[in-house]
């Protein structure tokens, strides 16, 4: 099975039905998959903060959501992941595609992609770091901690995942 | 008209539906005129009150859902309102009560008061059923005629606040209180 459906795979046992994102190359395929299935209600947004109002509100009506981004959209989101989420403790799972974290053909995700783990430092905002299809697993740990602590997590799904 | 007493008439036809309602002044006036678990006070993340209202009524389709809406906050996340076209909830409002200032922080004037027509935006967006208020009397007659549909409903306000107190509740209860009156309904 090819990571892009074992991602899929793990999103829909997981309980996730509500999905919000914004795309990303290295999505595509994951986006793909959730758009062809039509087993998850998939909303394409225009700004990743919005998605996050969406996401809420689809748990205020009693979904289990998630956001799918790249890590320039969490730039985007700060502010909606803060005063929002954190303040009304309303736990969404954010799939991050992790781009410029060190060298990137597009030099212009360096300098998000530099300080992205050091944001989600900073907003208290749990992460997990998928390198390779063997870190896989850690999806699922991710989001076991976002239903046991009802808080929003992160998981950064790293480009080498799709290098391999 | 004051945005007050728009809302008046407003929260007589919305009744104990649910609503989601724009921070600061529109939540204080809501909140003092008729408080009840089905309306959602946002209280930070300005302009995405609209979003929320989507993610709502789009997972609970046979629940009437209304958004109450500053201008200068549509103005914040018009993107909202192409998303919510692209969706069609048939079971959405969006009121926006523009008073064409930031009023919160001592009236600096929004866009709407030059060029910008957020009904002709709406338009734009997708929206087939667009109402423009200008008098309050005309309020409680236009939202009776509202049938199933995705609706954009722009009110025209003088700024003037009104004195009201601050929402006493806390962001948890205001979300509990929602969320199990959610659970309750048929949705």
């Amino acid at each position: 099975m090819n990571i892009d459906l074992k991602i899929y795979k793990l999103i829909k046992d997981s309980g996730i039905d509500f999905i919000t994102s914004v795309p990303c190359l290295l999505l595509k395929d994951i986006l793909k998959i959730i758009d062809d299935k039509e087993e998850i209600l998939y909303l394409p947004v225009t700004r990743e903060e919005e998605g996050v109002g969406i996401a809420a509100g689809a748990y205020l009506g009693g979904k289990k959501p998630a956001v799918l981004m790249q890590n320039s959209g969490l730039g985007n989101s700060i502010n909606a992941i803060i005063s929002l989420l954190q303040y009304y403790e309303i736990p969404v799972i954010f799939f991050i595609s992790h781009r410029g974290e060190e060298e990137d053909p597009i030099s212009a995700h360096v300098p998000m992609g530099k300080i992205t783990e050091t944001l989600l430092d900073d907003i208290s905002m749990r992460f997990w770091n998928i390198y390779s299809n063997k870190d896989i697993s850690n999806i699922k740990a991710a989001i076991n901690y976002s239903n046991e602590s009802n808080t929003s997590v992160a998981i950064l799904l790293k480009q080498s995942l799709w290098s391999e | 008209m004051k945005r007050f007493d728009a809302l008046k008439k407003i929260i007589d036809v919305i009744d104990d539906q649910f609503v989601v309602c724009n921070l600061g002044q529109t939540s204080n006036e809501l909140y003092f005129l008729k408080d009840k678990p089905q309306n959602f006070y946002m209280m930070g993340s300005n302009g995405l009150s609209s979003s929320i209202a989507l993610g709502i009524a789009l997972t609970n389709p046979k629940l009437k859902v209304w958004c109450i809406d500053g201008g200068a906050s549509l103005l914040m996340n018009l993107g909202s309102l192409s998303t919510i076209s692209f969706a069609n909830p048939l079971n959405l409002t969006l009121i926006v009560i523009d008073n064409g200032v930031y009023e919160s922080t001592e009236d600096q004037k929004t866009h709407t008061n030059r060029k910008t027509k957020l009904d002709a935006i709406a338009r734009a967006t997708g929206f087939e059923s667009i109402f423009v208020i200008n008098n309050r009397e005309d309020i409680v007659p236009t939202f009776m005629e509202l049938g199933t549909g995705c609706h954009f409903i722009l009110i025209k306000t003088e700024p003037e606040n009104v004195d009201v107190p601050n929402i006493s509740l806390s962001p948890k209860n205001i979300k509990t209180r929602f969320m199990d009156s959610i659970s309750k309904c048929d949705n």
